[in-house]
């Protein structure tokens, strides 16, 4: 038999969207912000492991990674935050003419780094084959370049979104606000695997 | 200017906001004027899936894809089961001719890998993925669609798996695939690709669930099930779901490097460039130690829910058993490096790991210690379910202790790669894991399907499978102390070896009996039972407030808890909040810790999306086994599916419900 129903309150007046923890895709995009996290730390973790086993750091008779595309890269990336501050805080007023105009400008950041990306894979001084220190090399380059290319296609996506009168939508503004957040996450996390390709071999 | 660009050129704002304000003021909603039949044949026509074949493929459904994924998980503990009989016919006798030694390779990688990555964690996952909505009084979980994307995922990794063994390029490396000698040199052919790529579904699979969990979890809990009302099982599956999250990266990535260095020639295992196979190690036990939590939690959180229905009282000292749980989930990532004692460590990783290996056992005893009290000061009802407990104690008991003299390494040096452990890690896992989980598919089965399984087949099963096990694993802690090692496809007469090992393999039989039994069991009832009452145990949680099976939109209103226990607590009437639409799906989002009402959440429509992103996705993964090109040319369908997925059906705004 089931139970009679006693009513206690009416919650017809809840809105429907907010913005940051109370959105449940802020905590699906919070859990994959920590599985690309993990993956990347297992990564770190392989890079340190396989260094503490050698006596150079690029193993003998190789030389570091160039300089410059990778620390160009590192430049862009860091000013690309400025657009995306700028979108996140429009998101966040509800101003959507500003959000549709901005939202190419960090797209054409994304493109002008991913552009930067193919000359850093050029000057890495080393094939993926030659050795270990090469291919983990390879493999963390390999992995921020898939998480900034699956994140520009979302931001692409995105904005194709925002420019139909759906842009106009409360809750399409919260996952603006929300891709403004992950792409905060995808340029914090190169920051170490800057650090670990061009640096830490120069120690 | 931009303003007006592409898509947006005729769009009148002010006009469309007139009508999505008088739009507004016809939407429909449950309460005291709308609620009993009529409610819920407008919930019903809300909340059903559409018809025919490509309906059932694009189902949302979080009981529909729960149940895919038990029955799936079912059929691969059988087909597993069907390769441990055939190792046990093998090993009945010594110097046996049955299967050749390369065979026996592929049974015993087969049996691992289908056991651990197609049954225990997807299982776990299914049970969870159906009941914790119901659970916590909601009527879906979040993110559905990804919710389903998981399963095909899931799906197809098995199938990529037995179809390869089907036509013999099945793997033959081992569950964990140790390189070298899964490495290129040592593994020619495709049989160790096809492992490593079933690794990567699975994991893409299980992630997705955890994240579908983690965030049901917390978002969508009834009004007033505060985290501390909060029932052991989904604290269980929160603990699990989190673990996943932070341990399947591990896998998926060091099969990837793998498969990398297979197919383009990295050289991450390769020791003759620098590389290093303690890496392989490493990454896989960072995985695989939490991996036996991941399936070992959830089967507590089942035994809580059994002891507290049976024994007719709240489980004894729930702050800790959460606490417990937690810690577990905390102390597993700490103890990895125990699988590889035999690979020479420095001396202070042996004494480390060694203590982080024994005080596990301190979080898993105080729980057991909490529902012997609970037994203790309940009046327990040894229906089948409860059984089920019982010998899981028992069981696990006996596992555990063989764990901690295992985490000795002195014993384990001894012991390594020998039958002890093979011994150990069934007691553990069957006793641990299975046990509970048939005493939780008894339990809930009224739930699911409607009728009662019935309860004397059900001892009869429960004891058959009970001491069939004991007969089959108790004898390898002797074989093993003999000195046999495990994966070995005959062993020689006279060593004392003949009389354990028959046993076992009599004992594995009788297992096979005892589940042949339960699924008849399971299927009678199915069709003959005696029709299921919405609580025939008499239990306390919010599952067991709507029919049995449930309908589609779960509950006809949103339960309020004001309890731990709230069915016990409440006198006749339920009490409820109102409000949510009956026009369209809507979820009720409540907040992290509180659980008070936060938002209105829309549900996402079924979709085949899920379904083609997943078969694009599997494309992918399988080619890439072939080509690494594949990984660039699969990714443009992929993502098209994806970008498709997440584009709404309709590009036209719709009356948004908020009238503050």
């Amino acid at each position: 038999m089931m139970l009679e129903p006693r009513f206690t309150e009416d919650l017809a007046e809840l809105p429907t969207h907010k913005f940051g923890p109370s959105s449940l895709t802020w905590w699906g995009i919070i859990g994959y912000m920590i599985v690309e996290g993990g993956f990347f730390a297992m990564a770190f973790a392989a890079y340190f492991f396989l260094m503490g086993h050698e006596q150079g750091w690029p193993p003998e008779g190789r030389i570091p990674p160039n300089f410059l595309w990778g620390t160009l890269f590192t430049i862009v990336i860091l000013l690309s935050e400025i657009p995306n501050t700028m979108i996140k805080k429009a998101a966040n007023a509800y101003d959507t003419a500003t959000v549709r105009r901005l939202m190419p400008v960090i797209i054409a950041f994304g493109a002008a780094l991913l552009i930067i990306r193919g000359f850093e894979f050029n000057s890495l001084n080393c094939r993926w084959t030659d050795n270990a220190y090469a291919s983990i090399i390879w493999a963390l380059l390999i992995l921020h370049t898939i998480h900034i290319l699956t994140d520009w296609g979302d931001t692409v996506v995105l904005w194709a979104l925002m420019m139909t009168p759906l842009g106009y939508e409360s809750r399409r503004l919260v996952d603006t606000d929300e891709n403004a957040l992950y792409w905060r996450y995808v340029w914090l996390l190169w920051i170490p695997i800057y650090l670990m390709i061009y640096w830490i071999p120069r120690l | 200017m931009i303003e007006r660009a592409w898509g947006d050129g005729n769009y009148d704002r002010e006009a469309d906001e007139e009508r999505l304000a008088k739009e507004r003021r016809t939407i429909s909603r449950d309460g005291p004027k709308l609620t009993g039949a009529k409610l819920e044949a407008r919930l019903a026509r809300t909340w059903a899936r559409p018809p025919g074949f490509l309906g059932w493929l694009a189902t949302v459904d979080h009981k529909e894809i729960g149940r895919r994924y038990i029955v799936t998980a079912l059929v691969f503990l059988a087909l597993g089961g069907v390769l441990a009989l055939l190792m046990r016919l093998q090993l009945a006798l010594p110097e046996s001719g049955l299967i050749s030694a390369a065979r026996f390779n592929e049974l015993f990688t087969m049996h691992g890998s289908t056991m651990m990555f197609l049954f225990a964690v997807p299982v776990m996952e299914g049970v969870a993925v159906y009941i914790i909505p119901l659970m916590l009084g909601t009527r879906a979980t979040g993110f559905p669609r990804l919710n389903s994307f998981s399963y095909y995922m899931y799906l197809f990794g098995g199938l990529l798996l037995w179809v390869a063994f089907a036509l013999n390029i099945g793997p033959d490396i081992g569950w964990f695939a140790y390189v070298p000698l899964s490495g290129p040199e040592f593994s020619p052919g495709k049989r160790a690709d096809i492992w490593a790529q079933m690794i990567t579904f699975t994991e893409v699979s299980a992630l997705a669930a955890a994240v579908v969990l983690v965030c049901t979890i917390l978002k969508t809990r009834a009004p007033g099930m505060t985290l501390a009302r909060m029932p052991l099982f989904a604290w269980a599956m929160l603990v699990t779901s989190v673990m996943i999250i932070l341990a399947m990266p591990s896998i998926a990535l060091c099969s990837s490097m793998l498969i990398s260095d297979r197919l383009v020639g990295t050289q991450f295992y390769n020791s003759f460039e620098h590389g290093d196979a303690l890496l392989w190690q490493h990454l896989f036990w960072f995985f695989g130690h939490p991996e036996v939590y991941i399936i070992f939690l959830p089967a507590t959180g089942f035994v809580s829910v059994i002891t507290e229905t049976f024994c007719r009282r709240p489980v004894f000292a729930y702050p800790v058993v959460v606490l417990a749980l937690i810690s577990t989930g905390i102390l597993a990532f700490g103890l990895w490096v125990h699988h590889m004692f035999a690979t020479g460590l420095p001396r202070v990783g042996y004494s480390f790991y060694t203590a982080a290996s024994m005080s596990v056992a301190i979080p898993t005893g105080l729980q057991i210690f909490c529902w012997l009290a609970t037994m203790w000061d309940g009046r327990p009802r040894f229906q089948v379910p409860m059984l089920y407990v019982v010998g899981f104690i028992v069981t696990f008991v006996i596992g555990g202790l063989t764990g901690v003299m295992v985490a000795a390494v002195p014993l384990d040096l001894q012991l390594h790669d020998t039958y002890f452990v093979v011994a150990h890690f069934h007691y553990v896992l069957i006793g641990g894991a299975v046990f509970p989980l048939l005493g939780i598919l008894t339990y809930w089965f009224p739930k699911i399907t409607g009728r009662m399984m019935s309860e004397t087949l059900g001892k009869i099963g429960f004891w058959m499978i009970f001491l069939g096990f004991q007969l089959t694993f108790f004898p390898m802690h002797w074989s093993g102390l003999l000195g046999m090692p495990r994966r070995v496809y005959t062993y020689p007469a006279g060593l004392g070896l003949e009389l354990p090992n028959l046993l076992s393999s009599i004992g594995a039989f009788v297992v096979a009996m005892a589940v042949l039994l339960f699924v008849l069991n399971g299927l009678w009832s199915y069709f003959r039972g005696a029709p299921a009452p919405p609580n025939p145990w008499g239990a306390s949680t919010l599952e067991w407030a709507t029919p049995s099976p449930p309908p589609d939109y779960n509950f006809a209103h949103i339960p309020v808890v004001e309890s731990r226990t709230p069915l016990w607590d409440t006198k006749d009437k339920l009490p409820v909040v109102t409000g949510l639409r009956v026009d369209d799906k809507e979820l009720l989002l409540t907040t992290v810790v509180a659980a008070a009402p936060d938002l209105r959440e829309p549900v996402p429509e079924p979709s085949l999306w899920p379904f083609i992103a997943a078969c694009a996705t599997g494309i992918l993964f399988v080619a890439s086994i072939f080509s690494p090109w594949a990984i660039v040319f699969g990714a443009i369908p992929t993502a098209i599916a994806m970008a498709a997925w997440f584009w709404p059906s309709q590009v036209k705004r719709h009356p948004e419900p908020v009238i503050g």
